[in-house]
């Protein structure tokens, strides 16, 4: 085969027969073919490739089939990237070029193309066995190191959370699946990679939707990913199962990983195996009874006294402790109306839908109209659930807990610290070592979406 | 009728949808054999049935056995129409029917269909129970063992070295019968793979009761080729040594035989004499035997007639002398086979080959060919035939007692490390023009200036530096003819091809100073319009042989000034190449020590001349030829012939640092093995757009092309340095049109396609080996240590740059493996008595991993996966690593084709996922054999073919290798009862390493 290569170099180096093996400090010595009896250039490189390189291919020859096969497949782990985001091959052997893989081994860039093409044509043969990665193991068409294995899997399924955050929600269906080019458009991400990713969350959710027993769990024994990654795809499944709306312009300074977190909440807590782990529980939806048995807690509102005793001891505790407390004393009922009006509307799928949005509009916003810090917030909230339990008359406090329920888990908690830290704008020093572990799952739903405003 | 096969179909999974509608499969089995056939119950309704059938018997002959494979074929059920195949699979048994290999076949075997490839898996039992067949007008030969390794195999010792052993069986191509018009693609596939599969098993068999007719028990270094001729025929032949070997059985080695049997060679009697030949002074008795050492016993003398041996690779001692290569080829025009019962022409051909190369050897003043082959290049009506081999002479005693370590020497003249150099011809009577001087080493006998061969380096040879892989290209154009006139053109062109490239081959041995050739393998293959002759072969330095002398450059008209000036900064250039390449192959002979003798040969030879004319002769009397301090070669510039070869010297690309490359065994020079070990194979095809080129564009264009390849595999390999592409084994072809259009074809291109496609393996090596800790499985061990490989290289290799992507890699695959760890463990922990469900569980999910959910931590994993790795190398052994068991010969042939070219990637795509599927089940037969290994593997044949225009491809495959169990030297002592022969046999295997 043969290429000629007129290159556009600041420096051109006209050079006597067989002299090809100049070496300057600053250039590198890039290809040198000849057609006998001609005058040839010789072709000099800068590192820096992107500048130039204007290939002009006088092929005589041209490769009609390349191959390489491997009795244990060889993966290159970097081009595996440029795979999976759904570059071309000459897009890919532009970026390794950039990267400075013809500095190695001598090559020239007809060999990184048909390294590529051939690392590619490998990728795209084992796709196949990546949907379904407990067959990666078993099968025997591929002899893959069982390290490699796990990096092909744990690759395939990572997504930028960027492209997750637009999914979010949304059906996974052929609808969703049709408006991907706006998104891959907004996002900067190619189709391809959309695709894929797309493609990976619906395979996911096929598997997971129907089976019993822990979320997070059942997608790692399916598809043999990290826990981290599996907890990502258990938010991802739970809101397409949900449909939580999560598109709407007040959400949006809501990251992907901010949704994942209240993902993990709803379902510890809400869905049927947050209260008996021992039982076949389904993970994936959020229990029915339970959000009818929200309603009953309407009483806290409707009953005058009640809720006149329940600011009494919300008051109480507060006082002094947060600047806003005029104006916690003034909208206490308003407030506690809101949550709890909330909490009774959610018999009602569009209303659950609805909880991040109503959340923000009912909740969050009038807090930050009064300009509550995120500490004043948590410390409300932990206070407003406390209150309740005094409440003599109060006889749905299983509820309660449930739906403000006290939690002891504090692993929740740096993720909403990380948060705290990373958002606040309502308070410009907050300190942390106030704020108090997360109390319930209200509050930390309210709480945390305050601070990410 | 001594023989009962049984089988039984155990289970299958990842079975392909075979009913759109339920997405799932009704599927069942048959059984066949012969002409049996035992059919499964259907399992309905499930992709990963359970057939757990009984076991089927088959009553049958010997002879079957070893001819029939088991056939296998998975059928999805259809109760409206014809049962739709799912693929086959054919398990060839002969491994059963020795006592010493494998007892029983049990496994996973890839489901094989000619059109999709493999769809799914299914799990097969098979055992032989052999009755004893005494009688001695037997047809069959169950029993002899077949190694295509071509040494002596390792858990083995030769007691006797019988000789050649040929056969060839001819039959129709069903490709190309009548009935293949009316049958479909995968029908005529399939009787082609059975008739070749039955072929083969024939040809083993035949060639099996010739190695008994002579008393051997074994036959080492069997090679099997087919040659598809197309509408004439096909033609599967086979060559080999027949040997008897005994198996090693720790202690039993030093107490046997010195005086086993053994026969003077210079009596061509069957006598079996029992005296002690070691006192015969060997170089004596070779004087006077040289045509008929040849060790007839009880047999028909026709069996012996050739003292060939396809071995490469000796028991030290056993080679005394090395003459040179010797190669014979015929130009044949085929016709039709009329009776494939008596196939006497090919026969008559070979036979004709056979005796010229005994006849070179014989002028080489040898009595025996070594390393010896036999290849076939087929263009249309138009056969080439060639055979090429080492003349060498043997010492005698190995032809009856061959016992390794008896071996007494104090009669000899030769020192082993330079004894094989000497030559054996007679000085004053030289058949060829050579420069002989007195041994480097012992300075008691005379050595050529340089040495041809096409075995491997001795292990006992005394080298100087590394070796390195040498390439000779050459590209000839050729008139575009018909029948006799074209077979006329190729044999007249012939000659000069291997003039041409022998000429490469000895300037770039120059050029690398060195002084002898390994492994050479000179390809030469016929296209419609071209002929391409591709020679390789490994250089080395042997320290017993003189110093090269450097390259020449001479002008023939040297007036011009810049003309001169210009011939000067080239020979500076080649002078710098010299000097580099010495450093590079660590090349440092002692400086020239004074001749004690003056040479015999007259000055005359002094300057040797490749192009000499007989003017250029005069002037180069008065040019001054010293170059350093041995005779220069001289080359003139102005032959264009010899500008190219400049080139050609010239445009060879150094190889990168860290890599090393042969084409041999083992690596001259490098002794640091670790057991790293990569195979691989490379396939490309070009095509020529403009055919009209000259000659020497040609070259040019097909040395780049082979440039490109090793280019391209460094680049690939990149992240394994340091390492050592072994067995590098290049093979070109140019398919003409005829094959190209297959004859549900119709051809649209004209153009001529190069096609090369090298085998090769790779071998890691560092200077350090750690092993990791304990307690880790064995796939785990095996990759966490070519880790360590990497991070040790880079200490000991400054030069190496580790490239970044390798750490990194060896990171995260750290991480990965503590993050597997972290997440076994709490697979095991999580939820253990949360076993409930199961019934209920069981419908609604997909895989099939739910059912038992106690079940699913261990299971789902990819490192508890059941898959045992198989290793795949074209060495005969595996370094570090000791072979306790050889466990019988794989030799499968496979056809693959498709009518959704563009759909499966193209021909690339096409050919990547074959050759993949072939290395699968390759492995899934040497894993049911209870093997962890494959050596001496090769790709004998790889015929694609294709039409784009009509979105089709075919291509078939024939691989071959020994199936064993292997140990690493280092669990040795962890797994004793696996290993039949103890410590004290690995003297053996250690000798060549």
């Amino acid at each position: 085969m043969q290429i000629r290569y007129a290159v556009f170099t600041p420096i051109l180096c006209r050079t006597q027969r067989f002299n090809c093996a100049i070496n300057n400090t600053r250039l590198q010595m890039l290809f040198t073919q000849t057609v006998p009896g001609a005058i040839y250039l010789l072709a000099t490189v800068s590192p820096r490739l992107d500048r130039y390189i204007t290939l002009v291919k006088a092929y005589k020859m041209s490769m009609e089939l390349d191959v390489f096969v491997g009795n244990t497949t060889i993966m290159d782990m970097e081009v595996y990237q440029l795979w999976l985001d759904g570059l071309t091959v000459s897009d890919a052997v532009k970026v390794r070029m950039d990267e400075g893989a013809l500095l190695e081994c001598e090559a020239n860039p007809e060999v990184l193309t048909s390294d590529t093409m051939d690392q590619f044509r490998t990728f795209q043969m084992c796709e196949r066995l990546l949907h379904s990665p407990t067959k990666l193991g078993s099968q025997l068409l591929y002899q893959i190191p069982a390290q490699n294995q796990i990096i092909l899997i744990e690759r395939y399924y990572e997504f930028d959370s960027v492209f997750a955050r637009e999914v979010l929600g949304k059906k996974l269906s052929k609808g969703t699946k049709k408006d991907l080019d706006d998104i891959s458009c907004k996002t900067g991400i190619t189709l391809k990679s959309c695709r894929r990713q797309f493609d990976n969350f619906k395979r996911v959710f096929k598997v997971v939707e129907e089976l019993k027993g822990p979320l997070v769990e059942n997608i790692q024994r399916h598809f043999l990913l990290s826990d981290t990654l599996a907890r990502d795809y258990a938010a991802i499944v739970f809101f397409a199962n949900s449909r939580f709306e999560t598109g709407k312009r007040k959400l949006q300074y809501l990251s992907f990983q901010d949704f994942a977190f209240c993902a993990g909440q709803l379902i510890s807590y809400w869905t049927i195996g947050a209260m008996d782990s021992m039982m076949e529980d389904m993970d994936v939806d959020l229990e029915k009874e339970f959000l009818n048995e929200l309603k009953d807690l309407k009483v806290l509102v409707n009953d005058k006294d009640m809720m006149d005793q329940h600011k009494i001891l919300v008051c109480a505790a507060l006082r002094g402790k947060i600047k806003v407390y005029k104006l916690m004393e003034v909208n206490f009922k308003n407030l506690s109306r809101a949550l709890v009006n909330l909490a009774s509307k959610l018999t009602h799928t569009k209303d659950v839908r609805d909880l991040f949005i109503d959340l923000v509009e009912k909740f969050i916003e009038p807090c930050r109209y009064d300009r509550w810090t995120v500490a004043e917030i948590t410390l409300f909230l932990t206070h407003y659930t406390n209150a309740a339990h005094c409440l003599g008359t109060f006889r749905h406090q299983m509820i309660w807990d449930r739906y403000m329920g006290v939690i002891k888990s504090s692993q929740c908690s740096p993720l909403l610290h990380l948060s705290l830290i990373k958002v606040n704008y309502l308070s410009p020093t907050p300190s942390i070592s106030s704020v108090s572990p997360p109390v319930n799952i209200l509050n930390e739903l309210n709480t945390f979406l305050i601070c990410k405003l | 009728m001594p023989g009962k096969l049984k089988a039984k179909i155990v289970a299958g999974r990842h079975l392909p949808v075979m009913d759109r509608a339920s997405d799932l499969t009704d599927a069942f089995v048959e059984v066949k054999f012969g002409n049996t056939t035992f059919k499964t119950d259907v399992y309905p309704k499930s992709l990963n049935p359970q057939w757990n059938s009984e076991w089927f018997k088959f009553e049958v002959d010997d002879e079957d056995l070893q001819d029939e494979p088991l056939q296998i074929t998975v059928l999805d059920h259809d109760t409206y129409s014809a049962n739709d195949a799912i693929g086959k699979v054919y398990i060839d048994i002969d491994p059963l029917l020795s006592s010493e290999a494998a007892t029983v076949i049990s496994g996973w075997f890839p489901i094989y269909d000619t059109i999709h490839g493999i769809r799914g898996e299914i799990n097969v039992l098979v055992k032989v129970d052999l009755f004893n067949d005494l009688n001695r007008f037997r047809q069959s030969s169950c029993g002899v063992k077949f190694f295509c390794t071509t040494s002596i195999p390792r858990c083995y010792r030769a007691a006797l070295v019988h000789g050649f052993v040929e056969e060839l069986v001819v039959n129709e191509d069903p490709e190309y019968q009548w009935i293949d018009r009316i049958r479909t693609p995968r029908a005529s596939n399939e009787a082609r793979q059975r008739l070749i599969s039955l072929m083969s098993g024939e040809l083993q068999r035949k060639i099996g009761l010739k190695v008994l007719e002579m008393g051997g028990n074994a036959v080492v270094g069997y090679l099997q080729c087919f040659d598809l001729e197309g509408e004439s025929g096909l033609v599967v032949r086979a060559i080999g040594t027949a040997c008897t070997l005994d198996k090693l059985i720790p202690g039993s080695e030093i107490k046997e035989s010195p005086l086993a049997h053994g026969c003077r060679s210079s009596h061509n009697s069957p006598v079996h004499s029992a005296c002690s030949s070691q006192r015969l002074s060997h170089s004596q008795n070779f004087s006077v035997s040289v045509p008929t050492l040849v060790f007839t016993e009880g047999g028909s003398p026709r069996i012996c007639e050739f003292p060939f041996f396809t071995l490469t690779c000796f028991p030290p001692g056993f080679l005394v002398h090395i003459g040179g290569v010797v190669s014979a080829r015929s130009v044949k025009l085929l016709d039709r086979i009329h009776n494939p019962d008596e196939p006497e022409t090919r026969d008559a051909w070979w036979e004709e080959i056979r005796q010229e190369i005994k006849s070179h050897a014989k002028a080489l003043g040898c009595h025996a060919v070594v390393g010896y082959s036999e290849s076939t290049t087929i263009c249309e009506e138009v056969c080439i035939l060639s055979a090429s081999g080492t003349a060498a002479m043997l010492n005698p005693r190995f032809m009856r007692e061959g016992s390794v370590c008896v071996y007494s020497r104090f009669d000899d003249a030769s020192p082993p490390s330079c004894g094989f150099c000497h030559i054996p011809y007679d000085e004053f009577n030289m058949p060829f023009p050579a420069q002989l001087t007195y041994c480097y080493h012992c300075r008691r006998q005379k050595v050529p200036d340089v040495l041809f061969t096409t075995i491997d380096l001795p292990a006992e040879a005394a080298v100087t530096g590394k070796g390195c892989l040498i390439q000779a290209r050459l590209c000839r154009t050729k008139k575009k003819a018909q029948g006799e006139v074209n077979a006329t053109a190729i044999s007249n062109l012939l000659p000069f091809m291997e003039y041409e490239l022998h000429t490469q081959l000895m300037n770039k041995l120059k050029l690398r100073c060195m002084n002898a050739l390994f492994g050479l393998r000179i390809q030469i293959s016929v296209g419609e319009n071209m002929l391409l002759g591709l020679a390789s072969a490994t250089g080395v330095y042997l320290s017993a042989l003189p110093a090269p002398g450097g390259i020449q450059i001479a002008g023939k008209t040297p007036s011009d000034l810049s003309y001169d000036q210009h011939i000067s900064t080239m020979q500076k250039r080649i002078n710098d190449t010299i000097a580099m390449n010495k450093e590079l192959y660590n090349i440092h002979p002692p400086e020239c020590i004074e001749e004690v003798v003056g040479s015999p040969i007259p000055d005359r030879q002094r300057s040797r001349l490749f192009r000499s004319t007989s003017e250029s002769s005069d002037e180069l009397s008065e040019l001054d030829l010293s170059h350093g301090k041995k005779d220069a070669f001289v080359l003139e510039i102005d032959d264009t012939d010899a500008v190219e070869d400049i080139q050609s010297l010239l445009t060879d690309a150094p190889m990168p640092a860290g890599f090393y490359s042969c084409n041999t065994e083992v690596m001259p020079g490098i002794y640091n093995w670790t057991s790293g070990l990569q195979m691989f194979t490379s396939v490309r095809v070009y095509r020529l757009n403009n055919a009209n080129l000259t000659n020497q564009g040609l070259n040019k264009i097909f040395t780049d092309l082979c440039e490109n390849l090793l280019k391209s595999l460094y680049f690939k390999l990149r992240s394994m340095i340091p390492c050592c592409l072994c067995h590098l084994n290049f093979t070109v072809a140019v398919p003409e049109e005829e094959l190209i259009q297959v004859r549900r074809h119709t051809p649209k291109n004209t153009s001529p396609i190069l096609f090369i496609f090298p085998i090769n393996i790779l071998i890691k090596l560092c200077v350090f080996v750690c092993f990791p800790g304990s307690g880790e499985n064995e796939e785990q061990l095996q990759f966490s240590m070519e880790l360590c490989g990497e991070s040790t290289s880079s200490n000991n290799q400054p030069t190496a740059k580790p490239s970044v992507s390798s750490v990194d890699y060896g990171s995260f695959a750290d991480r990965c493996s503590t993050w597997l760890e972290l997440l076994r463990l709490k697979a095991h922990t999580i939820r253990r008595g949360s076993v409930k469900t199961t019934s209920s569980s069981e419908r609604c999910s997909p895989l099939p991993e739910v059912r038992s959910r106690s079940l699913r931590s261990t299971r789902s994993l990819p490192c508890g996966a059941p898959v045992t790795v198989v290793k795949m190398t074209p060495l005969s052994f595996l370094p570090r690593t000791r072979i306790v068991k050889y466990l019988g010969i794989i030799n499968m042939f496979f056809i693959r084709e498709t009518t959704s070219l563009r759909e499966e990637g193209g021909v690339s795509g096409f050919l990547h996922s074959f050759i993949a599927e072939v290395f699968a089940m390759v492995r899934a037969h040497v894993a049911a054999l209870g093997g962890n290994a494959v050596v001496s593997y090769s790709m004998k044949e790889c015929v694609f073919m294709e039409n784009p225009n009509k979105n089709q491809a075919q291509c078939l495959i024939n691989v071959s290798g020994d199936a064993v169990i292997f140990v690493r030297e280092s669990d040795q002592e962890a797994i004793p009862p696996l290993i039949t022969c103890g410590q004290t046999s690995t003297t053996g295997a250690d000798g060549t390493t």
